[in-house]
């Protein structure tokens, strides 16, 4: 029953915004993206306790992953919420605009909270689609040259996708009924696939890595991704890099121990072609960005690579990584987003180039890039660092050592590409007194929450959230 | 070979050349009336294929489609874009017409060729002219998408896709709940009105319903406009 209430909390909050008064809008969205996390948490504890939480069956159930994915959605959802507030009242100043955000907004994340929710693989593939159509308008909103060019390609580019897993999800559909039926959902799935045509289930299994992969932005499908990531208002670029992209990959993921079933299985190709794909072709391109949300989109292709590339290894401390990887990212890049969004109401600018000595024109928005930026590089003590590294061990525990090499080389590029420009930036030589816009109080405190966690999950990581690591990777497994 | 079967296979034709129709088309509306058609011969393959199998589920598939894709899509295309976006014809072409055709042409052999495999793996009631048109239509909707550059064909490119997934979809999943099939039809009016409103917003910013030709957003190009100015 609590996750029916998740998820008519943030479609109440969004009819709310629909009122005339803009300010209840507001009001309702950080109260129900607080609630919801508060859910999420509890969706949580019930698994952790019970193992799996059925609502409807065949229709709506949660287990360890599904609880993982809906807490790291609400959380970035609650800080998206607050930070939303201070940024929005800075830079909009019709409450009628206002309102179409924060209206928007509400259904952006009532359609991310949903995928997870559904067991239905072709249910699971309209929440996909819906997360596209709402948050469309989010991209838009500026309504400038580049916001609407960004937005047509995302939706361009993701429809595209969605039509060709339509079709890989209908064949995985024919697979099954050919195997003898069974219930359609994720874990019917995983038990009927040893009896599926391995012809059907490799082609089912493709369709959908290529058409959902273009909306998560693997290489080469990733073109549309650094546009929109950089021209969406700040607070929805948190959503739309932080969560957006793992919800998505969230059900290539589902699919993983479904063709790994199969006698003549190939994901691992599948997975580490993609994975290796992304990270190298988005390394390089870190080294040439001349805008800095751009620079956060690109390092959102890479990690997306390394998370499939963990998730197809095929080993139980593997799958763990890739899970660990997720939400370390989910967390960071959304700090990242919110460390360029302030930047962005300090400076006004997005070009790389034209920001010097960051640190003395402003302290705080120097030192949140700064350390966001280290962060989602992956130094430590960050949690990526940690997260990459029990990736890399587990890859080298299997004797993938090429694999593992050229990985850690991509790593290594990506590091020093957005290093190097966040350095400049930074400490560079510059003008210095130019005048300073203040940062609203809102913004302080949704970078504060995040960028807490960002630090403390570098040292430490709460037993409960380990043991629903380790749940959510069973899931992933056989 | 029963008669119900060889009308399919004609639906199915037909099917095909309305995609190729929108691949050539230069005019809005030509194309419009295309994909109407298009859809219509989805829904009658979708009532043909259910009379044969005795298959209620099918029968809803066509009704959903007649009702959301013959009347509902293109009710709201004209009540969201202006009637100027109609009329456009497409002046610069990335591709003249014969040779997109004839790439069509050769996107729908490796379609062909490329479901022989998943025929095989297929028990014998499931195997028919739906899946290699089907993935055909999905191909060449995704190729209309490369070659145009006015608002409604590429859109028309888009909803291609979705009507190929769904025709091969007929024959592969028969008996997916029909709650499936209507989530599937309302999201799919979602999408237009939601590219109806981006395409909109367009024409009233930028001034061009050319939305295809948009270009601004490169990775060097930004940077030596900013040169240039």
């Amino acid at each position: 029953m609590t996750v029916v209430i998740l998820l008519v909390l943030p479609l109440a909050a969004a009819a709310i915004s629909g009122l005339p008064w803009w300010r209840a809008g507001l009001a309702a969205t950080i109260a129900s993206s607080v609630g919801a996390f508060a859910l999420s948490i509890a969706i949580a504890g019930d698994v952790l306790r019970t193992g799996a939480v059925e609502a409807i069956p065949k229709w709506i159930a949660v287990d360890g992953l599904t609880a993982l994915m809906l807490l790291l959605i609400a959380f970035v959802a609650a800080m998206s919420a607050l930070f939303s507030w201070g940024y929005m009242s800075r830079t909009v100043h019709e409450p009628a605009r206002m309102r179409i955000y924060f209206a928007n907004f509400n259904l952006f994340v009532f359609s991310m909270l949903a995928v997870p929710v559904f067991v239905e693989p072709t249910l699971v593939w309209i929440t996909v689609e819906l997360t596209t159509v709402c948050s469309a308008l989010l991209v838009s909103f500026e309504n400038t040259h580049e916001a609407l060019e960004a937005a047509w390609k995302y939706v361009v580019l993701s429809l595209m996708g969605a039509g060709v897993a339509l079709l890989g999800f209908l064949v995985l559909f024919a697979a099954m009924q050919a195997a003898g039926g069974g219930d359609y959902t994720w874990d019917g799935l995983v038990a009927a696939a040893p009896r599926m045509h391995g012809v059907l289930l490799a082609t089912a299994f493709a369709l959908v890595l290529v058409g959902l992969g273009t909306k998560v932005g693997l290489a080469p499908m990733h073109t549309w991704l650094p546009d929109a990531h950089s021209q969406a208002p700040s607070p929805v670029c948190a959503l739309l890099s932080g969560v957006e992209t793992i919800t998505v990959l969230y059900v290539i993921l589902r699919l993983v121990p479904v063709l790994s079933g199969a006698h003549d299985s190939n994901v691992k190709t599948w997975t580490t072609v993609f994975g290796l794909l992304s990270a190298g072709v988005a390394a390089f391109l870190l080294l040439q960005v001349r805008d800095y949300k751009r620079m956060f989109a690109f390092s959102t292709v890479e990690h997306m690579g390394i998370i499939l590339l963990a998730a197809g290894l095929g080993t139980a401390s593997a799958r763990y990584g890739a899970l660990y990887q997720a939400m370390t990212h989910a967390l960071t890049k959304s700090f990242c987003f919110f460390a360029a969004g302030v930047a962005l109401l300090v400076v006004g600018t997005r070009e790389i180039a034209s920001v010097r000595g960051l640190i003395r024109t402003s302290p705080v928005a120097g030192a949140t890039l700064l350390i966001g930026a280290l962060a989602i590089a992956g130094a430590p003590p960050f949690g990526i660092f940690l997260s990459e590294f029990s990736i890399f061990r587990a890859g080298l525990a299997e004797g993938r050592y090429w694999t593992m090499g050229a990985l850690v080389l991509f790593v290594v590029i990506a590091f020093f590409g957005i290093l190097l420009q966040v350095n400049r930036m930074v400490f560079g030589e510059g003008s210095g007194d130019a005048p300073v816009a203040p940062i609203p109080r809102t913004c302080y405190a949704a970078l504060a929450c995040s960028g807490a966690l960002v630090i403390a999950f570098g040292f430490y990581l709460p037993q409960p959230l380990d043991r629903l690591l380790r749940l959510g990777a069973l899931a992933l497994g056989r | 070979m029963n008669v119900l079967l060889s009308l399919n296979t004609l639906a199915g034709g037909l099917f095909l050349l309305t995609a190729f129709g929108t691949v050539a088309t230069r005019q809005a509306r030509g194309s419009l009336n295309l994909f109407i058609a298009q859809s219509f011969l989805l829904a009658s393959s979708a009532l043909l294929l259910g009379i044969e199998y005795r298959s209620e589920h099918l029968y809803g598939v066509a009704a959903v489609n007649v009702v959301a894709k013959i009347i509902l899509i293109p009710w709201i295309l004209r009540r969201t874009l202006h009637e100027e976006v109609y009329t456009r014809r497409e002046i610069d072409q990335v591709m003249n017409i014969p040779s997109s055709l004839l790439a069509a042409l050769v996107l729908t052999f490796a379609a062909f060729f490329m479901t022989g495999p998943l025929q095989q793996a297929l028990a014998p009631q499931f195997r028919g002219t739906n899946i290699p048109v089907g993935f055909a239509v999905l191909l060449l909707g995704a190729f209309t998408l490369a070659v145009r550059r006015e608002a409604v064909p590429l859109l028309i490119g888009l909803l291609a896709m979705e009507n190929g997934a769904f025709f091969a979809g007929i024959s592969l999943a028969r008996t997916m709940p029909l709650l499936v099939e209507l989530a599937i039809a309302t999201d799919g009016l979602i999408v237009v009105f939601i590219a109806g409103v981006l395409i909109r917003a367009v024409h009233q910013h930028i001034g061009t319903t050319e939305i295809g030709a948009l270009t601004r957003l490169r990775e060097v190009s930004a940077a030596v406009e900013e040169e240039v100015a």
